[in-house]
């Protein structure tokens, strides 16, 4: 391969990643979103907003991990002023508790509903409406074709889509751009000091789309992600199939 | 100028005893009721007439002509009920229509006719459609109230009576045609005053002294010097729009034809006033009678013709038309002021405010209904379960805010579940708890946060919270219920942090 060749080749996978929701850092918006090492995982080492994330969790105490860390992305989603929906059967999340993560909670909408096609159905709508930040969905499982459908409706809409799953029954292959596993982890207080300290996750990267998978420790330090302790993932970077 | 169209049921409580039990009809029956002590006749079948059995006979007196006369008791109402179901269904017609005690209904139709071909054909369509379901009436049509009335029960000429001619039609007609009481009527036949065209001409001052101020009043009315009201069955909405059809309409193309061009006139109107739809309702009335209706609400009021319309088409399987809908009201129950939207020369933030979202929620809302979104605001309570409420609408906002002193967990147990505790120091946070037969050993701890109930909306003990985190770095709230009190402490886990 000459280098002529290979310059084309890495300008029409750029593009494909143009096409495929990957953007560029924009240049008013260079600080990302403060994730540290994990955003190198990302293609362009920029967090991938107008896709569909998906959030596993095996238990309760996952799921409230789980939804810190979205909390916490969404304050980055919502400074733009954009609401956000929040779609769930049987929902838990206590809404005064987005307020520490910097969102206010009065943005959000939340949808309850029983069905899972209801469910499908108002995020697909929702996916549509260039008017949001981001649309959260609870929805334990989904197959590759339903998520397709979502993938689709983000590539034109450019909202960012977030599937909470938990408990899933199944774990098939989706057209989600990435999957995460955030896990609670023990907190620290300053100087030994007693009481509970900032929430500390291990956030895991179990597939990204055109990136690296990887293991980081991200604490919310009252109002922004930062890295702690291990600096260097936990688990070799691994590439990936495209 | 007004039209009014008075309906006179000269049969009505037996012909609607007829169409509710068929072997009746050909009978002679009456309905009777006590009236001093004696039985009279309140109103009689149409063979029982022709047999010289009236209303007022008492009922012996009929019993000695038609010894095989059946009786009805007579309900207090009944004619009442009857007429409200018959006006009710006659709003196809026009939308103001009054009953008419006891045996009539009014119906104002002043700019209605028009739409079944002029007048002629609006009454022949009325009575055709009365007669057909088992009524006999009679009809007319004039400028006031009392000539209509006067003409459908005593005219015989024509019953429609162009503008400006009650003078000439009442001529001819009896003095009781003017809706005047018993008394004066017999004093005026006494008087050889048996038509109406006798004792016109006179002056009033001579009427007055004679035969009082409500005998001019009634003749006022009936001229059309002197006004007269009637009450609406149903009180006509400010926002309603009107489209009777031709053909019965029974496909999903005509019936959203229909909605467009419903929409297209309200919202027209609407918009010149500055106002929007929250919510509004559409009713089709069916050939067989019977009414269909769906309603739609939305986030923000609007009167944007394509977006009402997307709301009602998501409704349009819940029409049934069966054999037909002949008649389309739209009604906006709730207007509000529409703020208008206004481009902006730098983007802002947009947020709640976005016209996209709400349409998107009204759609989502006409679909899964509007209770399953919710949005909330702060409460001024300290209780978890009280500190937020429902926003009412996208743009309301409170003078309260979230209480930020105390961390507050991330998701919430709708019920507190109660855990055994290990606890050996009062006031202190346990050191390990068992919740879902899982041992969690506490490595830290922050509390206790006490909230006291609010004794003036429930009674119970008040709750300690405590923040512990395990030997995983799993985060949770628990609390103790009321004060500590040893091995009979209860305690409840009621949710878990990030």
């Amino acid at each position: 391969m000459t280098s002529d060749q290979k310059e084309t080749l890495q300008q029409l996978q750029k593009q494909i990643l143009e096409m495929q929701g990957f953007k560029p850092a924009l240049p008013g918006n260079a600080e990302g979103f403060g994730l540290g090492p994990l955003e190198h995982c990302f293609p362009n080492a920029v967090f991938p907003v107008g896709t569909i994330h998906e959030f596993l969790t095996d238990n309760p105490e996952e799921a409230a991990a789980s939804d810190g860390f979205i909390a916490g992305l969404l304050a980055k989603l919502m400074e733009t002023g954009n609401a956000c929906l929040w779609i769930s059967r049987n929902r838990k999340l206590f809404p005064p508790a987005m307020q520490s993560f910097g969102v206010m909670p009065e943005q959000i909408i939340f949808i309850d509903l029983y069905r899972e096609k209801e469910i499908l159905w108002v995020m697909e709508e929702a996916l549509k409406c260039e008017g949001l930040a981001a649309v959260i969905a609870e929805l334990p499982d989904i197959d590759f074709a339903q998520s397709r459908r979502l993938q689709l409706a983000v590539e034109k809409s450019h909202v960012t889509g977030m599937l909470l799953r938990k408990e899933p029954k199944r774990l098939s292959a989706t057209a989600c751009t990435v999957r995460w596993h955030v896990k609670p982890q023990p907190s620290e207080m300053m100087e030994g000091m007693p009481g509970v300290g900032h929430p500390r996750w291990e956030v895991n990267l179990l597939k990204v789309r055109n990136g690296h998978t990887g293991s980081f420790l991200l604490e919310w330090a009252e109002d922004h992600f930062a890295p702690f302790a291990a600096t260097e993932p936990i688990v070799e970077h691994t590439k990936q199939a495209v | 100028m007004k039209r009014f169209v008075s309906i006179w049921f000269p049969h009505l409580l037996t012909d609607w005893l007829v169409i509710r039990k068929p072997e009746l009809k050909g009978r002679v029956f009456v309905f009777t009721e006590p009236i001093h002590g004696k039985v009279m006749i309140t109103a009689a079948s149409r063979d029982a007439e022709t047999n010289g059995i009236f209303a007022g006979t008492p009922l012996a007196d009929a019993k000695a002509i038609v010894p095989g006369i059946q009786v009805f008791d007579d309900q207090p109402e009944l004619a009442r009920k009857v007429l409200t179901r018959i006006g009710k269904w006659a709003i196809r017609f026009t939308p103001i229509v009054a009953i008419d005690l006891p045996n009539g209904i009014i119906l104002d139709s002043s700019g209605c006719s028009h739409l079944w071909g002029g007048e002629k054909g609006y009454l022949k369509m009325i009575l055709e459609r009365l007669r057909e379901s088992g009524y006999s009436c009679h009809a007319a049509i004039s400028d006031t109230i009392g000539t209509s009335w006067a003409i459908a029960r005593f005219g015989s000429v024509s019953p429609i009576i162009n503008e400006n001619q009650q003078y000439n039609a009442i001529l001819n007609l009896p003095p009781i045609a003017l809706r005047i009481d018993e008394a004066t009527t017999q004093r005026l036949h006494k008087l050889g005053l048996d038509k109406i065209g006798k004792f016109i001409q006179m002056p009033r001052s001579v009427l007055r002294r004679r035969f009082g101020e409500e005998f001019l009043l009634k003749l006022g009315q009936a001229l059309g010097t002197e006004e007269e009201t009637i009450k609406p069955l149903i009180v006509v909405p400010p926002y309603e729009e009107r489209l009777p059809c031709l053909e019965p309409i029974r496909t999903k193309p005509a019936i959203e034809i229909a909605i467009q061009k419903l929409l297209e006139s309200l919202c027209s109107r609407l918009s010149s006033e500055g106002l929007g739809i929250r919510y509004a309702e559409l009713k089709g009335y069916r050939l067989d009678g019977k009414l269909t209706q769906v309603h739609i609400g939305t986030n923000q009021s609007t009167h944007h013709v394509s977006h009402l319309c997307k709301l009602f088409e998501l409704k349009i399987a819940a029409i049934e038309p069966a054999l037909g809908i002949e008649l389309f009201i739209l009604t906006a129950t709730k207007v509000e002021p529409v703020s208008i939207y206004q481009e902006k020369l730098w983007n802002g933030k947009p947020g709640l405010a976005d016209k996209g979202l709400a349409q998107l929620l009204d759609r989502l809302g006409g679909k899964i209904g509007l209770e399953a979104i919710k949005r909330y605001i702060p409460a001024a309570h300290y209780w978890p379960e009280r500190s937020l409420r429902r926003a009412a609408s996208l743009e309301e906002q409170t003078e309260t805010t979230w209480q930020i002193a105390n961390p507050r967990p991330m998701e919430l147990l709708a019920r507190p579940e109660p855990i055994k505790v290990t606890a050996p120091i009062p006031d202190y946070p346990p050191m390990n708890f068992r919740y879902k037969d899982e041992l969690h050993t506490v490595k830290k701890a922050d509390g206790p946060e006490r909230i006291e109930r609010e004794w003036w909306m429930d009674k119970g003990e008040h709750r300690d919270y405590y923040i512990l985190e395990d030997e995983k770095g799993r985060r949770y709230w628990v609390f103790r219920s009321g004060h500590y009190n040893d091995e009979k402490s209860q305690w409840f886990i009621h949710g878990f942090f990030a």
